[in-house]
């Protein structure tokens, strides 16, 4: 093993004199930005591929796939009183007829799907047609649409049993998952705290193995941040890589469909299943589907000394300042050192418009928002609360339906593509995109991979950001200018800071040139399964299962 | 006159167009304008004003005897907004059909219902049909245009946005020519288009009479429109009536839309301000909709250009404010619908859900080589055949006609008699019948042997007009009709006064009364001796024996 040991002791490698560790020095600022060592356990093994593994218990039938499902729905069962991570789960009856049919498959000697008898969660603003969808919001209460988001056709098709609709903030709108109209979502390594946003529903629910993958959306890092805050994996794919129909649209221009699993290969595998184009989403790519699973399945890294020899890794300079918890930091300078010790040639980049993809994001998803959102206008569907008068409808609904920080969005929109104010705002957020779009083309010219945090801090206490949006929205600095860019990236988790009772997992985010997914899971993978005694399981389920049950 | 009169009543009974065009009490025109009262106004008008032609924007050069462009020292600046619903076989962005008259919300899915998570996907045919139009209007195209989102709430808009084109539409900067019809004075026009673009429809809404409650009806919901925006360069209620009717005679060239304008197919709102003769700001604007014949555009046209001088003479100019006025047919006058409030802000940007539309050299050449002749270039082609521009004008205006006269022409129908037979017997026989030209069973092939067999002499022009019936309800061709039923003309003279001698001798006493004087009973023998003839006979050659014979010494 290369770097075993690394993030345990990141200050001794850095006494070692290359230049890279030169120019790493100066962030390392205090004592408590050491990355804390997981308590779990002193010596565990790499995460593994729960769908792999659930492939081969059914096939060989050394597991049914009923006796899967229904230790998942015991955990739903037990762990959805204190987490929440469901707007609805789906009735177990249903679950267990589906697991049974895929044993009756196997049992006749059938084919079965890469997906048969894998529990999915999926995040209720993504359209599934046997259950409610309701983005979070109260306008869409009790809303079942009439069809299934073309993800969610492909992952059944491949035989993956949809367990329930994760909670969201509302319409995708926050990073705490505070912001559903129904209710809050904790965060199951702290129960005090939440589980990032707004994919937080998504995120807590393979963090507390609740489902084995599950479909995240990520707009401005909504995907990603959670992943980073449960301590799973969580990959956004190219803008137009996986279709959005179905998807129930935030901003259009930026929204892309994500997934989550608890190992590299578990999001490969899920992403292989909703990748393509859509002849029902217009901005989704003809691009060529690349096999995201079998290179790194077929293919055993950790015997070679160097597996990444050569990659050339950028580590965006502007997402390591300030605002960024020193602890966090630490976690991805060690976690750099960790990618060169497997080869990687890692340099420090520098995005100059880096600082203003946050307003010309929150601009740009505003505006579009402000349009999205005008279909619900309660005529056709929803609620709608009873007026004498067409405007009062409206209004009476929308006041109804929608949270304030929707309303928000929806006000700051609607300003920001007005007459006289168009061109300061929305036109103006469109060339910094421009902007945005070159600088990352341009870092990723002479860089395979560009790595920054995957959000400034770990999981924030629930309450602490509900009352500041702005401090809020600062949070998602190093993950909205990859949406704007259109680039793909992966979320990893890469060590732990203080917090909890046993420490609070941290993400490290791999940004990859478009249609590039495929080296940022193979990179993804070899340092997931390279990196030593880090067990992202959370102490909840450790408690309850004992810390080798359920990887 | 008599000609025109003939024409005008037969032609205007021609079963080729919708039939909202003929309700007018006489239908003293074929082609648009039908109401004779209209006509006699504007013939009136005219004869008080003579001297427009200085104000003629558009070309100058022009004579203006025809209809009056100033009245009381005023003159009108009319635009007009063209909604054409174009006939595709699915809506602009799902795959839902659409047919007028279709049960409500029967043709509707969740995308035109604008569910969640459901994304417009571009129909290809729209594209096709703008550049066409776009091409016959003689605009630039746009080789990368963008959709746009129009923003504002109201029940039949699903997704509370329409998608349209806002600041790079398909098509920008043409023109269309016309021909005024004589009826009106005639004389040919240029009018500029400012733009073409594509859009979706909204839904219906449908009020309850006692306002109590209204339905939503979405079937023609995201149905594809183009809208063509003309320069503001008409003058008179006729220009207007005219520009459209050439809208709708193009669309319907271009196969692009039915151009109904009952059913709503084609909608246009009239943009009317008037201004002081000389002045060159334009005065305040009023729109003008729910006019659904060209009829009532042209009347709804000069009574808010009468309308708004009227005020300007009584010195009440500050009383005409922006607003959108209905025409109300009943009553012949414009109401006020709304009154504007500002300037609406549509907070249009570009919609995101729909990638740019990129056109490129080659497809459009490939679109320009299929379009058919436009209506003005047939007309000149038709004026250089030598046909009066009463003939052209009833030729052009349906394509199918125009093409059918082409095809008897090039099959070697003279010119004017090819026009006269179109114009009179076969447009009286598809009107009875309600039939398309198309549908009827007379080819153009038949049509010019039938022509030419008469020139000739085979039949009779008589004999001609009876198997033309036959020919036009049954089919079949002229020789073996001529053959089966012995129709060829007797054009042998001992055969023919053989026909002459046995009437002359059968009518002992008429001959007598011919001869003391009473020659009108000519006709008498001639008739009875055509009929002797089963109507073969030539008639000159048999009028001539006739008369040598009652006339020679007893």
């Amino acid at each position: 093993m290369p770097s075993a040991s690394l993030l345990q002791n990141p200050r001794i490698l850095l006494t070692s004199q290359t230049p890279f560790h030169r120019n790493l020095r100066h962030h390392i600022h205090t004592p408590n930005a050491l990355p804390l060592q997981a308590p779990l356990s002193v010596t565990t093994s790499p995460p593994k591929s729960s769908i792999l593994e659930i492939q081969k218990s059914i096939l060989s039938q050394t597991q049914k796939a009923s006796d899967i499902a229904s230790e998942y729905l015991a955990r739903i069962r037990q762990m959805e009183p204190r987490i929440q991570s469901f707007l609805h789960v789906a009735e177990e009856e249903k679950v267990m007829r589906e697991a049974e049919k895929v044993d009756m498959k196997v049992e006749r000697g059938e084919e079965i799907g890469p997906l048969a008898g894998v529990l999915v969660g999926v995040k209720d603003n993504i359209c599934t047609k046997d259950m409610p969808s309701t983005a979070g919001s109260k306008i869409l209460e009790g809303y079942r649409p009439a069809f299934d988001a073309t993800a969610v056709r492909k992952m059944k098709k491949l035989g993956a049993i949809i367990v329930g609709k994760t909670n969201l903030d509302e319409f995708g709108m926050g990073s705490t998952t505070e912001g559903s109209g129904f209710h809050g979502t904790a965060n199951p390594w702290d129960l005090s705290r939440v589980p990032g946003g707004s994919s937080g529903g998504s995120a807590a629910a393979v963090s507390a193995r609740q489902c084995v993958v599950s479909l995240g959306s990520d707009t401005g890092g909504s995907v990603r941040q959670p992943a980073s805050f449960c301590g799973v994996v969580g990959i956004k794919p190219t803008y137009g890589r996986v279709s959005r129909f179905g998807l129930m649209a935030y901003a259009s221009s930026l929204d892309v469909i994500g997934c989550m699993g608890s190992s590299v290969i578990d999001a490969a595998i899920l992403l292989n299943a909703i990748s393509g184009h859509d002849k029902l989403d217009s901005t989704s790519s003809k691009h060529e589907i690349v096999d995201y699973a079998s290179d790194i399945i077929s293919k055993d890294f950790t015997n070679s000394s160097n597996p990444l020899k050569g990659l050339r890794v950028g580590m965006i300079k502007e997402t390591l300042g300030e605002g960024v918890d020193a602890a966090v930091t630490s976690s991805i300078q060690a976690s750099a050192l960790h990618l060169e010790a497997l080869g990687c040639v890692v340099t420090e980049v520098s995005l100059p418009s880096f600082s203003l993809g946050l307003p010309a994001y929150y601009v740009l998803a505003s505006s579009e928002s402000s349009s999205n959102l005008s279909r619900y206008d309660s005529v056709r569907y929803g609620n709608q609360i009873a007026a004498d008068e067409i405007t009062a409808l409206y209004g009476d609904s929308r006041a109804n339906g929608f949270g304030s920080e929707v309303k928000m969005r929806i006000l700051m929109g609607t300003y920001a593509l007005s007459a006289g104010y168009y061109d300061a705002y929305y036109k103006r957020a469109q060339r910094v995109r421009t902007l945005i779009k070159k600088s990352f083309k341009d870092a990723l010219d002479s860089n395979d991979i560009l790595i920054s945090p995957a959000a400034p801090s770990a999981a924030y206490r629930i309450g602490e950001k509900t009352n500041d949006a702005l401090a809020m929205y600062a949070g998602d600095i190093s993950t909205v200018n990859v949406n704007l860019a259109g680039l793909p990236a992966l979320v990893v988790p890469c060590g732990f800071v203080e917090g909890g009772t046993s420490g609070l997992p941290v993400g490290l985010q791999m940004i990859g040139a478009a249609f590039d997914e495929a080296k940022l899971l193979k990179v993804g993978h070899v340092f997931e399964q390279t990196l030593q005694n880090c067990k992202f399981v959370p102490p909840l389920l450790s408690e309850s299962y004992g810390s080798d049950s359920t990887q | 006159m008599t000609l025109v009169c003939f024409r005008g009543v037969k032609a205007n009974t021609f079963g080729l167009f919708p039939a909202h065009l003929f309700r007018g009490k006489t239908g003293a025109l074929f082609c648009t304008l039908t109401h004779s009262g209209a006509k006699n106004k504007i013939r009136s008008e005219s004869l008080q004003t003579q001297t427009a032609s200085s104000l003629n924007k558009v070309n100058p050069a022009q004579t203006r005897k025809e209809s009056r462009r100033t009245t009381h020292g005023f003159e009108a600046v009319i635009g007009i907004e063209t909604h054409v619903q174009l006939s595709t076989t699915t809506k602009a962005f799902c795959n839902c059909p659409y047919s007028y008259g279709s049960l409500p919300n029967t043709t509707i899915c969740p995308v035109c219902m604008g569910h969640p998570g459901t994304l417009p996907v571009l129909n290809s045919k729209i594209v096709e049909f703008a550049v066409k139009l776009g091409l016959a209007l003689n605009c630039k195209l746009f080789m990368s245009s963008k959709f746009d989102r129009k923003q504002y709430f109201y029940p039949d808009l699903p997704k509370g946005y329409q998608i349209s084109q806002f600041d790079i539409p398909i098509a920008t900067g043409g023109y269309v020519d016309l021909d005024i019809p004589l009826e009106f004075g005639g004389g040919h026009r240029k009018f500029g288009i400012t733009r073409v673009h594509m859009e979706e429809d909204a839904g219906k809404s449908i009020h309850s009479e006692n306002q109590s409650y209204s339905q939503v009806d979405l079937n023609r919901a995201g149905v594809p429109l183009l809208e063509i925006v003309s320069e503001p360069d008409m003058r008179t209620g006729v220009e207007a009536a005219e520009y459209a009717a050439e809208m709708q005679r193009l669309v319907r060239y271009m196969g692009i839309s039915n151009g109904n304008m009952q059913e709503g197919s084609m909608r246009c709102d009239v943009n009317i301000s008037v201004r002081p003769v000389g002045q060159s700001e334009f005065g305040t604007k009023v729109e003008i909709k729910n006019m659904n014949s060209f009829n009532a555009m042209n009347r709804a046209v000069d009574f808010e250009i009468s309308r708004q001088v009227n005020l300007h003479n009584q010195g009440q100019g500050n009383q005409i404010v922006q607003e959108t006025r209905l025409w109300d047919d009943g009553s012949q006058k414009t109401i006020t619908m709304r009154k504007k409030e500002g300037l609406s802000d549509y907070r249009y940007f570009p919609e995101p859900d729909l990638p740019e539309v990129v056109i490129t050299e080659e497809y459009v050449n490939g679109l320009r080589a299929s379009l058919p002749e436009i209506p003005e270039l047939k007309r000149r082609r038709f004026e250089q055949m030598g046909l009066n521009m009463q003939d052209v004008l009833f030729l052009t205006n349906d394509i199918n006609v125009a093409n059918f006269f082409d095809s008897t022409v090039e099959k070697g129908g003279d010119i004017k008699q090819t026009a006269n037979w179109i114009m009179s017997d076969i447009a009286a026989y598809l009107k009875s019948s309600q039939l398309l030209i198309t549908e009827m069973k007379l080819t153009s092939e038949e049509l010019a042997v039938l022509i030419s067999s008469i020139k000739s002499g085979v039949i009779s022009g008589k004999i001609g007009k009876e198997i033309l019936f036959e020919l036009m309800s049954k089919g079949g061709s002229v020789k073996s009709m001529i053959k089966e039923k012995d129709l060829v003309q007797i054009t042998d003279p001992s055969a023919i006064e053989a026909l002459v001698n046995k009437v002359i001798n059968n009518n002992p006493k008429q001959l007598e009364q011919y001869r003391g004087g009473k020659t009108k009973l000519q006709g008498y023998f001639a008739g009875q001796a055509m009929k002797e003839s089963k109507g073969k006979a030539n008639p000159i050659l048999l009028n001539k024996l006739l008369l040598e014979k009652l006339n020679a010494k007893p």
